[in-house]
C-alpha cells in the first residue's frame, strides 16, 4: 500500500501551509489530497483584494495569494499534490481517496484535515414560504460569477452580514445587479468593519440591523422576501413586516467547519466551534489526526489560516518524529461572554497563542484568565464576535498554574 | 391511435404505465411537468403503511393491505430500494392506550403481524422515546421506501417497453368520439386514465360534472443529515386522533430522518410554501420523541395529498362516459396503496377491454441506477477504467460521481434538470444542500444535454438558476 508520513487533506490556504510547517520541521514525505483541479481551495473563487498583508505584507487578491503561497512548496520534493481527488473515508490512517485513476488506499503515519468549511444553507435556517429558485448561499452566488461568469440574479437581497455577503453585495453591484440591502438578526454587523465600509457604505447599500427576512414569496422565481424587525431578544416583531421585490436572495448566515471525515471515525467535536476538539498541537482526540484552518474553527482572515496551518504541520511533523510533550495538560474552560476557545487544551511548559471568539459587542472590557495560582486580566476596547481575538500567555506565567485555566469576558 | 392513455406520471400513473408495459398495448402518459414524480409523489413521508390505520371497508384500507405486501416485490423487481425497518406506534397515558387498543384490534382482524411493547421495553430499542410514552403498538411490516425512485424505474422500464412518455404536456380539451376520446385535437386514444393527483377533478370536468371535488392537504417536514448514531431506528408514529396518523419520524432509506407532516387544507393546489406548519411540527413531535437533533437539520419541505370530497379513493369506471377510468383522490395512504392500485386497475378495468391483447415476449428489465456505495472496490476501479468520471466525485456529501450524473441524464426517462438529477442520484441532498455540488451539476447537465449553461432549470419551467452573464446587465 501507498505510504506517507503525512497526508494533508486540502491543498487551500490551511492545507498547504501545514506542509510547508510539517517539511521545515523535518519531514521529508508529505503528500497533499485536493478535491478540485487546482491548488488554493475557496481562495480560487475570491477574487477581491485584502488577502496577505500580514503574511506578504501587501494586499492580494485570493488567486494571488493562494499562488504565492504555493510558490513556497512548489518545487519541494519533499511534498506532493494529488488533484481530482476526494478521500472519501479514514479507517487506522488509511484513507480511501477516488480519483479518475481509480480508488486507492493510503496509509498515513499522520493525518491533517484541511477540508475548510461550508455555508449553512436555506434548508438549515428553516425558511419559510415558497419552494421557488431564487435563493443561493453567497459562496455559490460567487462561484458562479467569478468562476463562470454568470450573475444569479439581478435584484439582489442579502439576509447575513458575514463577510462573504458584504463581499457579494460589492461584487454583484459591480457586475450589474442592483443590491436592495442587507439585513443582519443580531443589532450589529457579522463581519469585518473594513468590510461594512468598503462594501456597503461606499455603495450606498442599506444595512437593516436587528431585521430578517421572514418569508420567501415567488411562483418558480422569487419575486419578492418579506423583512421583518426583531427585538432585543431577536424575536420577531408582528406588524413589523415589509415586503421587497427581488429575483434573488443570497444567504450569509454562517459556515460551519466541514468535518464529516474526521466525524465518522469519532473524533470529538467542540458543539460551539463545530471542529475538532484539539489541543496545543491541533491534534484531535484521535491519536494522529490533526486539524487547523476553517475545518478547525471559521476565521476572519486566511492569513490567520496560514499560521495556524503552518503551527499545526509543524506539531504533525514532531508526532510523527516521534517527539512528544511529555508535561502536564490544561484544560481550558470558558464562560461569560467567551464563546469558544481554540486550543480547547494545552501542554505547559511552552508560549502558547489562544484564539477565541466573544459572544457579543463590548464596548469596554477586559478577558479575565484565571485558575489557581494564576490571575490575568488583558484590556480589549471594541470587541466584537466578528472578530476573531488573539491572547498569547508565557510558559513562565503559566508554570504555577494548577488545574483549569478559566476565560471570561469582564465589562 | 393509442389503446391507452394515462394522465399523470406520478406514482399511480407509473405504476399502471409499468404494468401495461408488460401487454402488447399501445400506451402514452402525459405530464404537465417537465418530470416525472413531480406532484404529491415527490413530497410525502416516504413509506409504506402496514395497513393498521385506514377505516375497515374502504377502498384506502384493502389497497393499503394489499400494496404493503406487494412493495417488497415490486422492490426487488424494479431495482429500487426498500427497507422494512418496522414501526412502533407509541402512545402516552390511558386516553392514547385505548386509541392503541382500536388499532391492536384492527391488526387482528387484518392479520397484521404486531406486537405489544411496553415504554420500557420500546425505548431499549429506541432511546430517544420521549419518556412518556408508556405503551408502544410494533409494526414489524412497515417500510421505507424512495418514492420518486420507485416512480422513475417504473417509468423507465415501461418506456424500455415501448411506453409513450410526453412531458411539459397539459391536458386542455378532451372530446368524446364515437368509439375513442381526442385530447387537446391531437391525440386520440381508446382508453383514458385519469391519474391527474390533484387536477382529477378538471380533468374529468373536461368531458362531465365531477362527481368529486379535489383540494389539496398540505404536509410540511423537516429533513435531519445521516447522524452518526441513530436518532430512530423505525418509523415513530403517535396514537392516532381524530386529524389522522399525526406526526412522524420518519429514516430515509439514505440514513436521513423526516420530522412532518402537519395536515392543512389548501385552496390553492400547487401550494408548495413551508410557514406555520414546521412550528406545529416542532411542538407535535415531542409526544413521541426527544433529544430532537435540530442542528442536524439541512432542508424543509411541503407535500400536498390530492384529497377529495368522498373521504376514500375513487377508483372506478366512469357511469357515463365508457372508458374514462378514475384514479382520484390519492392521498395518504397513497403511496402504500399505488401498487395494488395500479394492478386493480390494469387487471380488472383495462385487461376485460384488450382481451385479445397478448403478454409482451421480449420485456426489457432496467439497469438499476449506478451506486458506488454498494460496489466493492474491485467494481469500482472495473468502471472507473471504463469512464474515468466514475473516480471525478462531484457531491462530497453523498458521495456522487460525475459518471453517476451522465447516466441518469443519458437514459429513457432521464434528468433534465438539477431537480431532476437530485431525485436520481442525491447530488445537492446532503449537508451543503448543493453549495458546492450545484454549480458542476449545471455544467453536466448542459454538456449532456447540448444546452446553454444559463437554460438550465433547477426545476419547473421559469426556474432558471442563472439569470444573466457577467455585466450583461450594466
Amino acid at each position: 500500500m501507498e505510504r506517507h508520513q503525512l497526508v494533508i487533506i486540502g491543498a487551500g490556504s490551511a492545507g498547504i501551509a501545514a506542509a510547508l510547517g510539517a517539511y521545515e520541521n523535518g519531514l521529508e514525505d508529505i503528500l497533499l489530497i485536493e478535491r478540485e483541479n487546482e491548488y488554493g481551495g475557496i481562495l480560487q473563487q475570491c477574487i477581491h483584494n485584502g488577502f496577505g498583508l500580514h503574511t506578504f505584507n501587501e494586499e492580494l487578491s485570493g488567486p494571488a495569494y493562494a499562488e504565492k503561497y504555493y510558490d513556497l512548496i512548489k518545487d519541494n520534493e519533499c511534498i506532493s499534490i494529488i488533484y481530482d481527488s476526494v478521500v472519501t473515508k479514514i479507517e487506522d490512517k488509511v484513507l480511501t481517496v477516488s480519483s479518475p485513476e481509480g480508488l486507492k488506499h493510503i496509509q498515513a503515519d499522520a493525518i491533517v484535515l484541511s477540508t475548510g468549511c461550508r455555508e449553512r444553507p436555506a434548508g438549515a435556517i428553516g425558511m419559510k414560504g415558497n419552494r421557488c429558485q431564487g435563493v443561493y448561499t453567497a459562496g455559490t452566488a460567487q462561484k458562479y460569477l467569478n468562476k463562470e461568469g454568470y450573475l444569479v440574479g439581478k435584484k439582489v437581497f442579502i439576509l447575513g452580514s458575514g463577510d462573504i455577503g458584504l463581499i457579494m453585495a460589492r461584487r454583484m453591484t459591480l457586475e450589474g445587479a442592483k443590491v436592495i440591502g442587507v439585513a443582519e438578526l443580531q443589532p450589529y454587523s457579522n463581519g469585518l468593519a473594513r468590510n461594512i465600509k468598503q462594501c456597503l457604505e461606499d455603495f450606498d447599500i442599506p444595512l437593516y440591523l436587528s431585521h430578517t427576512v421572514e418569508a420567501v414569496h415567488g411562483d418558480q422565481r422569487l419575486e419578492s422576501i418579506t423583512l421583518i424587525k426583531v427585538d432585543e431578544k431577536l424575536k420577531k416583531i408582528p406588524g413589523s413586516e415589509q415586503e421587497i421585490p427581488c429575483d434573488c436572495l443570497l444567504l450569509s448566515v454562517g459556515l460551519i467547519p466541514e468535518n464529516t471525515l474526521i466525524e465518522e471515525i469519532g473524533v470529538k467535536l467542540d458543539a460551539r466551534t463545530k471542529g475538532a476538539i484539539v489541543d496545543d498541537r491541533y491534534m484531535s482526540s484521535v491519536e494522529g489526526i490533526f486539524a487547523c484552518g476553517n475545518a478547525l474553527h471559521v476565521h476572519d482572515l486566511v492569513d490567520y489560516v496560514s499560521q495556524e496551518g503552518k503551527k499545526c504541520g509543524r506539531a504533525a511533523a514532531d508526532y510523527v518524529l516521534g517527539i512528544s510533550p511529555q508535561s502536564e495538560v490544561v484544560k481550558n474552560v470558558v464562560s461569560n461572554g467567551v464563546s469558544y476557545m481554540v486550543p480547547q487544551s494545552f501542554h505547559k511548559g511552552k508560549d502558547i497563542e489562544f484564539m477565541f471568539r466573544v459572544s457579543r459587542v463590548y464596548k469596554e472590557s477586559f478577558i479575565h484568565i484565571y485558575g489557581e495560582g494564576f490571575d490575568k486580566k488583558i484590556k480589549k476596547l471594541g470587541i466584537v464576535p466578528s472578530e476573531m481575538q488573539k491572547v498569547s500567555l508565557k510558559k513562565d506565567d503559566l508554570s504555577s498554574l494548577k488545574g483549569e485555566l478559566h476565560w471570561e469576558v469582564v465589562e | 391511435m393509442f389503446d391507452i392513455t394515462i394522465i399523470g406520471a406520478g406514482i399511480t400513473g407509473s405504476l399502471i404505465a409499468h404494468s401495461l408495459s408488460k401487454l402488447d398495448l399501445k400506451v402514452l402518459v402525459l405530464e404537465k411537468e417537465n418530470d416525472v414524480a413531480e406532484g404529491a409523489t415527490g413530497a410525502n413521508s416516504a413509506m409504506v403503511h402496514s395497513g393498521h390505520d385506514p377505516k375497515p371497508g374502504t377502498l384506502k384500507c384493502k389497497y393499503n393491505l394489499l400494496g404493503n405486501r406487494m412493495y417488497p416485490d415490486l422492490c426487488k423487481e424494479l431495482q429500487v430500494s426498500y427497507v422494512p425497518i418496522g414501526a412502533y406506534v407509541a402512545a402516552g397515558g390511558e386516553e392514547e392506550e385505548e386509541k392503541l387498543d382500536t388499532l391492536i384490534a384492527q391488526c387482528e382482524e387484518r392479520h397484521i403481524p404486531y406486537e405489544v411493547l411496553s415504554g420500557d421495553e420500546a425505548r431499549e430499542n429506541e432511546p430517544n422515546l420521549s419518556d412518556r410514552i408508556s405503551k408502544v403498538l410494533s409494526l414489524p411490516t412497515t417500510g421505507i421506501i424512495t418514492p420518486w425512485e420507485v416512480t422513475i424505474a417504473a417509468m423507465e422500464e415501461a418506456m424500455l417497453n415501448g411506453v409513450e412518455l410526453k412531458l411539459d404536456y397539459e391536458v386542455k380539451k378532451i372530446e368524446k368520439a364515437d368509439d375513442h376520446f381526442v385530447i387537446n385535437d391531437e391525440i386520440e386514444t381508446k382508453v383514458i386514465v385519469n391519474c391527474a393527483g390533484a387536477h382529477c377533478d378538471e380533468i374529468t370536468e373536461m368531458l362531465r360534472p365531477s362527481p368529486y371535488h379535489t383540494e389539496a392537504r398540505k404536509g410540511e417536514y423537516f429533513v435531519l443529515d445521516h447522524l452518526d448514531g441513530k436518532f430512530v431506528n423505525h418509523v415513530i408514529y403517535p396514537a392516532p386522533s381524530a386529524k389522522g396518523k399525526g406526526v412522524l419520524a420518519v429514516p430515509t432509506v439514505h440514513g436521513n430522518v423526516l420530522l412532518g407532516p402537519n395536515s392543512e387544507f389548501c385552496e390553492d393546489v400547487e401550494d408548495d410554501s413551508t410557514g406555520e406548519g414546521l412550528d406545529f411540527v416542532r411542538s407535535e413531535i415531542t409526544k413521541t420523541v426527544k433529544n430532537i437533533p435540530y442542528h442536524k437539520m439541512i432542508h424543509t419541505f411541503a407535500g400536498l395529498r390530492p384529497h377529495i370530497d368522498l373521504k376514500d379513493f375513487y377508483i372506478q369506471e366512469d357511469d357515463q362516459i365508457e372508458n374514462f377510468i378514475h384514479v382520484a383522490g390519492i392521498e395518504s395512504p397513497g403511496l402504500s396503496a399505488a401498487p395494488a392500485i395500479a394492478k386493480d386497475v390494469v387487471e380488472g378495468i383495462l385487461m376485460p377491454k384488450f382481451i385479445e391483447c397478448k403478454v409482451k415476449e421480449n420485456y426489457v428489465r432496467r439497469k438499476p441506477f449506478i451506486d458506488l456505495s454498494k460496489m466493492s472496490d474491485e467494481q469500482v476501479n472495473e468502471l472507473i477504467a471504463k469512464d474515468p468520471d466514475f473516480g471525478k466525485l462531484i457531491c462530497r456529501c453523498e458521495k456522487v460521481s460525475k459518471g453517476q450524473i451522465k447516466d441518469v441524464i443519458n437514459r429513457r426517462c432521464g434528468a433534465t434538470t438539477v431537480k431532476g438529477v437530485k431525485m436520481r442520484c442525491r447530488p445537492g441532498m446532503g449537508r451543503c444542500q448543493g453549495g458546492f455540488c450545484e454549480p458542476e451539476v449545471v455544467k453536466i447537465l448542459a454538456e449532456e444535454l447540448h444546452k446553454e449553461t444559463k437554460d438550465i432549470l433547477l426545476d419547473k419551467d421559469g426556474s432558471n438558476i442563472l439569470v444573466a452573464q457577467a455585466k450583461e446587465a450594466l
